[in-house]
């Protein structure tokens, strides 16, 4: 193994725990917003700085790594694609801080209806589902499997396309739902650009593994 | 290929019993830079010595195939008028050591036994020193040896010397790998200028040199033509396995 080799490994690995703790970020803002779990929800916002941490380390990282051994051919590609895995996985740490701060922020458990009728549960298990699908592809270098994703994506899309309407109906209903709907469609909408960043990295696996740009192209 | 000043076709050659260049087929583009990489042996210098014909030059060597300069085949030209053609600079800059700058610059006329008179030297060795980035530097002391020149100006001497003879095609082998970083950034920013008035092809070892300078790259390996494609591609996504190896530095 090359002294280069060693330290992409290194970089992968790190971009690994990144990812798994990201993950954890999403679910726990699952679970904390499930189960109105506050206490929960606070540890996800306090775990937001460690997200952050590992963003800066990685990019120092990937700099280091063009200025001192110049990489190239799949090489290159791959610290490419680690530099915007990592602004996107950073972006999804925020999502799920935002997710989490609506739990702290609200002072009463979220209306299971609404939850149910908008699918934002759904949505969650979904992103949270490509977010697992996007992480395997990346260790595995599976190409068909980061192309999944794209799937998925759209299902969220379509969710946050109808999420309007059940709210507004339910505004429409009770008026004391208002704050509640509001919420539930920040929530919704933070969830769709999960959604994309997910669709982004499994972009920049394919673009490593594969040395094609699928990006503003249509998935198909 | 539009604008081809270099074709091969099948081209092979050989040291004795020994199958240097293998069947190399490739079109090389009018005022392009080319850069030839490989691992030592697979041929590149033997195959870059053989588009001047000076592959010949060596005992027992011997060529097979086609390797034309436009319509006519390299090895139907005169060597002579050829090499006034196809200038060739190498590894190790080499200016006659007991002529002067100015007459280093005109010596290829003055070996070929080509009269010029005073005003033609003159505006040929001004010219070619501009060319090669050198005559600001030197134009006061013409008349000094070129060897008290630093290795990069020497180097720039050379090229102002193949350039002097007004080439179709300047051939270089490793030119910088003597020099240090500074001199090999102004003989890249020369090369680079040089593209515009000649077709360059470089044989070179450092691979981050054939990035930054050539439009396109050939990749040699065990005398065969690997891969040839433009050099931004070959650098991002190489289609050869044994491309890719070579210049990851995974090579076994």
């Amino acid at each position: 193994m090359t002294q280069l080799e060693h330290e992409l490994q290194r970089l992968k690995d790190e971009l690994i725990q990144m990812w798994d703790l990201v993950y954890s970020q999403l679910n726990k803002a699952r679970i904390s917003l499930t189960n109105f779990d506050q206490g929960l929800a606070r540890e996800v916002q306090q775990n937001e700085r460690r997200v952050n941490g590992y963003e800066l380390k990685i990019d120092t990282d990937c700099e280091n790594i063009f200025a001192l051994y110049c990489p190239v051919a799949v090489d290159l590609r791959f610290v490419l694609a680690i530099l915007k895995i990592n602004y996107n996985l950073e972006r999804v740490g925020d999502y799920a801080e935002g997710i989490a701060r609506y739990v702290t922020g609200f002072n009463l458990p979220f209306n299971k209806s609404i939850l149910k009728e908008t699918q934002l549960l759904a949505m969650m298990d979904k992103a949270i589902s490509m977010m697992e699908d996007a992480k395997k592809a990346f260790e595995k270098e599976d190409a068909a499997l980061a192309r999944s994703t794209f799937q998925k994506d759209e299902t969220l899309d379509i969710i946050n396309r109808y999420a309007g309407d059940i709210l507004n109906t339910f505004v429409e209903s009770d008026i004391h739902h208002f704050r509640e709907a509001l919420y539930a469609h920040s929530i919704i909408q933070k969830l769709e650009r999960v959604g994309d960043q997910i669709t982004n990295i499994s972009e920049e696996i394919i673009f490593y593994l594969e040395a094609k740009v699928l990006k503003h192209k249509k998935k198909g | 290929m539009e604008n081809t000043i270099i074709k091969c076709e099948n081209f092979n050659a050989w040291f004795g019993d020994n199958h240097v260049v293998k069947s190399v087929t490739m079109d090389i583009p009018k005022n392009n830079l080319t850069a030839v990489m490989g691992p030592s042996g697979c041929g590149k210098t033997t195959f870059l010595r053989c588009i001047n014909r000076m592959h010949e030059l060596a005992p027992d060597a011997r060529t097979e195939g086609s390797l034309k300069l436009y319509q006519d085949e390299v090895y139907d030209i005169h060597p002579i008028l050829l090499r006034q053609k196809i200038g060739m600079v190498f590894q190790h800059p080499n200016p006659f050591p007991n002529m002067s700058i100015y007459d280093n610059v005109v010596a290829g006329y003055k070996l070929n036994g080509i009269k010029l008179s005073k005003a033609e030297r003159d505006d040929i060795v001004e010219d070619s020193l501009r060319k090669a980035a050198l005559w600001m530097e030197v134009r006061d002391t013409l008349r000094k040896k070129g060897t008290f020149l630093s290795g990069g100006q020497q180097q720039r001497l050379c090229i102002a010397r193949a350039i002097a003879m007004k080439p179709e095609v300047l051939l270089l082998d490793e030119p910088t790998s003597a020099l240090d970083p500074v001199s090999t950034s102004s003989i890249e920013e020369l090369l680079i200028d040089l593209k515009k008035n000649y077709t360059i092809i470089i044989v070179t070892h450092n691979m981050q040199q054939a990035a930054r300078i050539s439009d396109r790259t050939a990749f040699f390996y065990m005398g065969e033509l690997a891969e040839y494609d433009h050099t931004k591609q070959m650098f991002i996504s190489p289609k050869d396995k044994r491309t890719q190896n070579y210049i990851t530095g995974r090579f076994s």
